[in-house]
């Protein structure tokens, strides 16, 4: 894959829940290596499903999905793509689902088929990388909001990814968390597409702009 | 959720390795429902005391708990005496009281007590998740432990979607009543927890599935016995061996 490439490359993507109501219309979005994204739009216009359909948690009704160079489109194509892009899901309950939170840690690399010193040790990593040392043995729902999210981070960053996705991963953090989320994002040298409505978490932590509106991804210069 | 609620503490039995407490606690449970004579039954309520003393339980959350047993217990007071005949006590009228009846039901009392008590002191001084862990180490099939595991945890937040629903009702004036109104918005409720809770499943897999899962849960082992595991577990051991002698054999009249 060389440089030029984009890590993400959208070509005239169309999805549809229901037949009447489509969400896309032929929407394109290219991410190259090291930028730092935000995502915009208003509700309902896609966004969520714009990163589904990235990991193949949804199959578009026509258009292309390019990540790293490579065409998916089979199940099997996306095992690769899970295993280097980390997508944050908005509600972090949907993300842990682990008694104690170095498990929910473990649970990715373990998939990857790390072995158990290896994961021990990212797991370590991991909390110290998000702040939170010490918290191995904590009950995974019996965590505050603020430190779930960061948690849920954590299971994500374990994978070692090389593109984050991130879908309102500050909405209603309190500001230390806030701050901690946005240290994490720029001490990162990530490829990264945010989705947030909050102008100044992305002031602060993303580059580039892309707004989508009536099924369409429009970079924004 | 009253489920942990001795789960937090640094007595003696917390600290006890859970596979113990799990490979203790049945054998008690059913040695001592399977007993019949009454000295048994006490010693079984004195290990019972023993037990939730060193586990350094809360009385009156103790107590709070009990209740439904004690319900159950008061059932069995007022119609055993009645109704196992033997022995007359006394007469009154049509209504006769039965020894048979009464030591039957002191002696269900005595063991369903001790049970509760012991299970409590054992079980309950482990968080729900240290107990899925231990019984993960007893080679139980995965998918059957976090299918336990799972429908614990999301039990919560089910249960807080529930109170938030139902806060929602209430704030628009909602207060049931026996009218189609009131069935209509229960009947709404449920069936929105149903589809919350699908869509909630759905998210939940498609997250494991970023992560890689397929199929296979990993376990992140940590538990070691340490010498008072052993030392508990065979005081322990011997205990309920005494009381199997005392029941089976004839040393006691």
């Amino acid at each position: 894959m060389d440089k030029n490439t984009p890590l993400i490359q959208l070509e005239g993507i169309s999805f549809s829940y229901t037949p009447e109501r489509p969400v896309l219309r032929g929407a394109s979005l290219s991410l190259m290596k090291g930028e730092k994204a935000a995502l915009l739009g208003p509700n309902g216009s896609g966004k969520t499903t714009l990163f589904h359909l990235i990991m193949g948690l949804l199959r578009p009704l026509s258009g292309t999905i390019r990540v790293f160079g490579s065409e998916r489109v089979a199940a099997r194509d996306f095992h690769e793509v899970r295993r280097r892009v980390g997508l944050l899901f908005q509600d972090s309950d949907d993300q842990l689902f682990s008694p104690t939170v170095a498990e929910d840690i473990a649970f990715g690399p373990f998939n990857l088929g790390k072995n158990r010193d290896e994961v021990l040790r990212i797991v370590h990593q991991t909390l110290s990388l998000i702040g939170l040392e010490g918290f191995e043995d904590r009950v995974t729902h019996k965590l505050s909001g603020g430190e779930k999210r960061l948690v849920a981070l954590g299971t994500v960053l374990a994978m070692q990814p090389e593109v984050l996705l991130l879908d309102e991963p500050v909405i209603g953090l309190d500001d230390e968390h806030r701050s901690r989320f946005t240290k994490i994002l720029r001490d990162s040298s990530l490829t990264f597409l945010i989705i947030s409505h909050d102008h100044d978490f992305l002031g602060e932590v993303a580059a580039g702009k892309f707004r989508m509106a009536d099924g369409a991804v429009v970079r924004d210069r | 959720m009253t489920v942990e609620q001795f789960s937090d503490g640094d007595s003696l039995l917390h600290r006890i390795d859970p596979r113990v407490k799990i490979c203790l606690a049945f054998p008690y449970a059913f040695v001592i429902a399977l007993s019949e004579r009454m000295t048994v039954a006490l010693g079984a309520l004195a290990i019972g005391f023993t037990l939730v003393i060193l586990a350094r339980l809360d009385v009156r959350e103790l107590l709070k708990n009990l209740r439904m047993l004690l319900v159950f217990i008061l059932v069995l007071w007022t119609l055993l005496p009645l109704t196992v005949t033997g022995t007359t006590l006394y007469s009154l009228g049509p209504v006769t009281v039965y020894a048979e009846g009464i030591t039957r039901a002191l002696s269900i009392t005595l063991k369903s007590l001790s049970i509760v008590l012991i299970v409590v002191s054992l079980l309950g001084t482990s968080t729900v998740s240290a107990l899925v862990h231990a019984v993960s180490h007893f080679r139980v099939p995965s998918k059957l432990v976090y299918l336990t595991f799972l429908s614990y945890r999301y039990l919560y937040v089910l249960r807080s979607e529930y109170a938030k629903l139902l806060d929602a009702m209430r704030i628009r004036g909602f207060r049931p009543r026996t009218n189609i109104h009131t069935y209509r918005t229960i009947g709404y409720l449920i069936g929105m927890l149903l589809i919350r809770s699908y869509e909630r499943a759905e998210r939940i897999y498609q997250a494991m599935l970023c992560r890689g899962f397929q199929g296979r849960f990993y376990l992140l082992d940590h538990f070691h016995l340490h010498g008072r595991d052993m030392w508990f577990a065979s005081g322990m051991g011997s205990l309920l061996m005494g009381i199997g002698v005392l029941e089976w054999t004839k040393i006691l009249p």
